[in-house]
């Protein structure tokens, strides 16, 4: 499944949700949908779970989503169990899996096609666990996971699709931040 | 030198003080890795406190991310943890805290510190280091060892809200329950 292609799939999806995405899912998300509730700014080494947890439990009237990647998810695996025990019913989070870390020279992760992101979020305690490898399937289930009950969790077997900018200047600027709180204050306003 | 008197005379901050002043800052979020420093003295009394809400998380650059978070909507927190996660997470409140100017504000227990010391003369390699690193990292802090010393941490908390700064308060003795 290509990935810009899902992530068409998910804007059709998404409404006044908050957003958290990583990396090169992230700069096509932004190509793709940009909004002010995209949450842009995660540091690195894998915390956007943890942001997204942050914000799930803060804003409990609205929706999280994150858009994790394997490589990054495999830096804050202990965010699963964090994520699950705190049981935010809020709390959606897809992994785009690739198999690399694809913004840093496309190396393979640590036991690429072994290992069980589905496997490890079920044993976790999330609440619903999904594993998406079609284009046609997820398109026809994906309303339906982001409505179930989270934490839920889902594995989007993922290629590369059409490649959009990486604007790593915006993603860490004071502009991005400032964006994002004033739409929160608005949305929640 | 009489090391029974010398002892008798240190004196150590107030749990429940801590925790008045935790309430005082408003702070809603207790966000924790467990430390044997603070855990009878705080970590239990707020996981029993119903004016607290306890988030567990399994290692402490989480709380770094999850703190830094909630504050896009003014949702206070704390992050409760020991020296070791502090040094395990410098990245993240590099990233979160600094670079992001985010209020993360952290309550780090001090394991192995001697009470009758300051931090920089302990002879612990992991407790002498924590002040130069965080003066290194340019980031602010407030050691907190003697009861009066408590007095202050509402304040600087809110200042931290107030500024969208990180602060770090270090307790240099372990809190009485």
């Amino acid at each position: 499944m290509r990935r810009d292609l899902a992530l068409h799939v998910l804007k059709d999806c998404i409404g006044d949700e908050i957003v958290v995405a990583v990396y090169q899912t992230l700069f096509d998300w932004m190509a793709i949908n940009p909004r002010d509730l995209n949450y842009v700014a995660t540091g690195a080494m894998g915390q956007a779970s943890s942001h997204g947890l942050g914000l799930a439990l803060a804003n409990p009237q609205r929706q999280v989503i994150v858009f994790d990647g394997d490589g990054s998810l495999l830096m804050n695996l202990g965010s699963l169990v964090s994520i699950a025990n705190a049981a935010p019913e809020n709390f959606h989070h897809l992994v785009f899996e690739n198999g690399t870390y694809e913004v840093n020279g496309a190396h393979p992760i640590p036991g690429q096609g072994r290992v069980d992101f589905a496997g490890m979020a079920e044993a976790a305690g999330y609440r619903t666990v999904e594993t998406f490898t079609d284009l046609n399937e997820f398109t026809l289930s994906a309303k339906q996971f982001l409505q179930s009950p989270g934490p839920a969790f889902a594995v989007l077997k993922i290629e590369p699709g059409e490649p959009y900018p990486r604007d790593y200047g915006y993603i860490h600027s004071a502009d991005a931040r400032q964006r994002f709180r004033k739409a929160l204050q608005f949305a929640n306003s | 030198m009489n090391i029974n008197s010398d002892s008798a005379a240190i004196r150590y901050p107030s749990g429940s003080a801590i925790i008045d002043q935790l309430k005082k800052a408003e702070v809603q979020f207790i966000v924790s890795v467990p430390d044997i420093v603070t855990s009878n003295g705080l970590l239990w009394p707020i996981s029993e406190d119903p004016d607290f809400k306890l988030v567990r998380v399994c290692k402490e650059d989480e709380g770094v991310s999850i703190c830094g978070a909630m504050s896009y909507n003014n949702t206070r927190a704390l992050l409760l943890m020991q020296q070791t996660g502090l040094m395990d997470s410098l990245n993240a409140i590099r990233a979160i805290g600094m670079d992001y100017q985010l209020p993360v504000c952290m309550m780090v227990g001090l394991q192995g510190k001697e009470p009758e010391r300051a931090a920089v003369d302990s002879d612990s390699y992991g407790v002498n280091i924590i002040e130069p690193v965080l003066q290194a990292m340019q980031i602010s802090y407030k050691v907190i060892e003697q009861p009066e010393d408590v007095d202050t941490i509402a304040d600087e908390l809110s200042h931290a809200y107030q500024t969208s700064s990180t602060v770090i308060l270090i307790l240099g003795r372990e809190p009485t329950k």
